[in-house]
């Protein structure tokens, strides 16, 4: 049965996209994790939904209508800069707000209730060969983008006073990952759905961050997270029928308890090798 | 040819000027320590010789170009602001920045740019803990990456603003030792920002003090409100000349309007009887 399921042509175009998908989002996530923009990456999916909803009120695709909706909000937030708690503050009101269009759209829509609940947990498998080639193209944008923005992006989100002082164009850079991001978002909404984005965007690039102290290094290591948690969970979700999104979920989040797991039993043993040398060296003298 | 020229500068918020009529030219190897209160336009003064601030009259050139035309040569020393402890950032990552964080891409980094981050970090005596995260190391040890990640890029001129702010009196030494190297063989001059000279007394060779406008200043909430008020309040007055002429009792006298007392104890700079406590107090609790 599993070996049936695994030479179908959709299974394929599920994995391939899964991949697409995972590498874009754990890439961001670091950046995303970095400058404290969790919550906005919510606000920005919430937002995308909206869209959806609205597209599909209107009659038009709803992807279309979830990357009109995720670059919006992406764009006003970018141009805010905001930080800190204003920034919280006034992602949480612009989320709400739109989420309460977003079931006015939803009572409005008249179609199936699926292609909502699809929109909310995701439907990898049912993703389409044309999709798959426009999931690659905007992979592919953000990609790019970021491998553009790579060093100025790093030097403003950890010291954004000297950046600026050296040249860094602050406000155009916050607008680009944003911009990036809301891409990023409309891609995995279609595989995990609106209310599991973080767990490809943001879970994966967090489990890094714990593991290593290297940038470039936990870089790869959040694509390589979000990779297998993503592929695992699609071939889980043949083996088992419970939602792919579960499965993705469950398994970015076990490598994120690992993760916390192995950065506190490393700094106990640090804590405990220098305390020992310490014995060592009074001992001597 | 002076590495710095400020000529007939001003800054003013609205109806306060911070200070107005600023001239003065910074030669090769020069260390001017900007003094006085809070609320002068210190750092508003470094934020324009960075070009990250619009004088509202005047200008300043570094090597005869506006600010922002040299800003990959400008080395800034911030006030000491302690990194995330679990920022995913090394101490080398922090001082490669001031190489190449400004320009896009990934970037190449090659051999010769590495022993340049290597050859700084061993300069300033970091090489040690180089490779540890940055929000692991004590104050002394980031300011140090700092003073690094300003050298690395070869600076035609160093702005440092309060860097040893919350420094011990062992690591302010240092810093200050660091950016006298510098001054040393390469020539490139400092500006100093502090609210105490008295950590870098040894090096400073002019002071330029702002003190706040002499005039019995009126409440600033009145002041808007008031249409009979004068459309600037006074201007901060300033003072610029080696430390012997400027930190005396007459000069510091003549700035704040009112009788100020330097006093000299035990090679240290004490000034008593500002308007504004909080200089005295800074200097007594310095240590």
């Amino acid at each position: 049965m599993f070996g049936q399921l695994l030479a179908q042509h959709f299974v394929h175009t599920a994995l391939w996209a899964g991949a697409v998908v995972a590498i874009v989002s754990g890439a961001i996530g670091v950046f995303v994790v970095a400058r404290g923009m969790s919550f906005a990456v919510h606000a920005i999916s919430e937002l995308g939904f909206t869209g959806a909803a609205g597209a599909l009120v209107i009659g038009v695709d709803p992807v279309l209508g979830m990357l009109g909706g995720s670059l919006l909000v992406g764009l006003v937030l970018g141009l805010l800069s905001l930080r800190g708690r204003e920034r919280d503050s006034a992602i949480g009101a612009v989320l709400a707000f739109g989420l309460g269009i977003g079931v006015l759209f939803l009572s409005l829509y008249q179609g199936y209730a699926t292609e909502a609940t699809n929109l909310l947990f995701g439907s990898i498998v049912g993703v389409s060969g044309a999709q798959l080639r426009d999931l690659v193209i905007v992979g592919a944008v953000v990609l790019a983008g970021l491998a553009a923005l790579y060093r100025p992006l790093y030097f403003s989100s950890v010291d954004p006073e000297i950046a600026a002082a050296r040249g860094v164009p602050l406000r155009a850079l916050s607008v680009a990952i944003f911009l990036l991001l809301a891409l990023t978002t409309a891609e995995a909404i279609q595989v995990v759905g609106v209310l599991l984005v973080l767990t490809l965007v943001i879970t994966p690039a967090a489990a890094a961050l714990r593991l290593t102290g290297r940038p470039a290094l936990a870089l790869l290591l959040s694509v390589a997270i979000a990779l297998v948690s993503t592929e695992g969970g699609i071939l889980l979700s043949l083996a088992k029928p419970w939602p792919t999104s579960f499965f993705i979920s469950a398994l970015s989040f076990a490598a994120y308890v690992a993760a916390r797991v192995a950065d506190w039993s490393r700094g106990r043993q640090k804590r405990s090798s220098s305390s020992l040398a310490r014995r060592v060296v009074t001992g001597a003298g | 040819m002076s590495v710095v020229v400020v000529e007939d500068l001003a800054l003013r918020f609205g109806e306060r000027t911070l200070f107005d009529g600023l001239d003065f030219e910074l030669e090769r190897g020069e260390l001017l320590a900007v003094l006085g209160p809070n609320g002068t336009g210190k750092t508003s003064l470094i934020r324009i010789l960075l070009g990250l601030l619009e004088p509202s009259a005047g200008r300043v050139m570094v090597e005869g170009c506006p600010p922002r035309e040299r800003c990959h040569r400008i080395g800034y020393v911030p006030q000491q602001r302690v990194f995330d402890r679990d920022l995913v950032l090394r101490g080398r990552d922090l001082v490669r920045f001031g190489l190449d964080g400004h320009r896009w891409g990934f970037g190449r980094f090659g051999a010769e740019d590495r022993s340049r981050v290597d050859a700084v970090l061993a300069e300033v005596g970091a090489t040690p803990y180089a490779d540890a995260p940055v929000g692991r190391l004590s104050g002394g040890e980031q300011q140090r990456l700092r003073v690094a990640q300003a050298l690395v890029a070869d600076p035609v001129l160093i702005l440092a603003d309060e860097p040893l702010l919350s420094l011990d009196l062992a690591h302010q030494r240092g810093v200050v030792e660091l950016l006298d190297a510098r001054r040393e063989s390469a020539g490139t001059p400092v500006v100093f920002v502090t609210h105490d000279v008295n950590p870098v007394l040894h090096s400073v060779d002019r002071v330029l003090y702002l003190a706040p406008p002499a005039a019995p200043q009126a409440p600033r909430s009145s002041g808007r409100a008031s249409p009979a008020l004068p459309a600037t309040l006074a201007a901060s007055s300033w003072a610029i000349g080696k430390p012997e002429e400027v930190l005396t009792s007459d000069t510091l006298s003549r700035l704040y309007g009112t009788d100020v007392d330097v006093l000299r104890v035990r090679g240290r700079i004490v000034v008593v009887g500002t308007p504004d406590d909080q200089h005295v107090h800074h200097v007594e609790n310095g240590h």
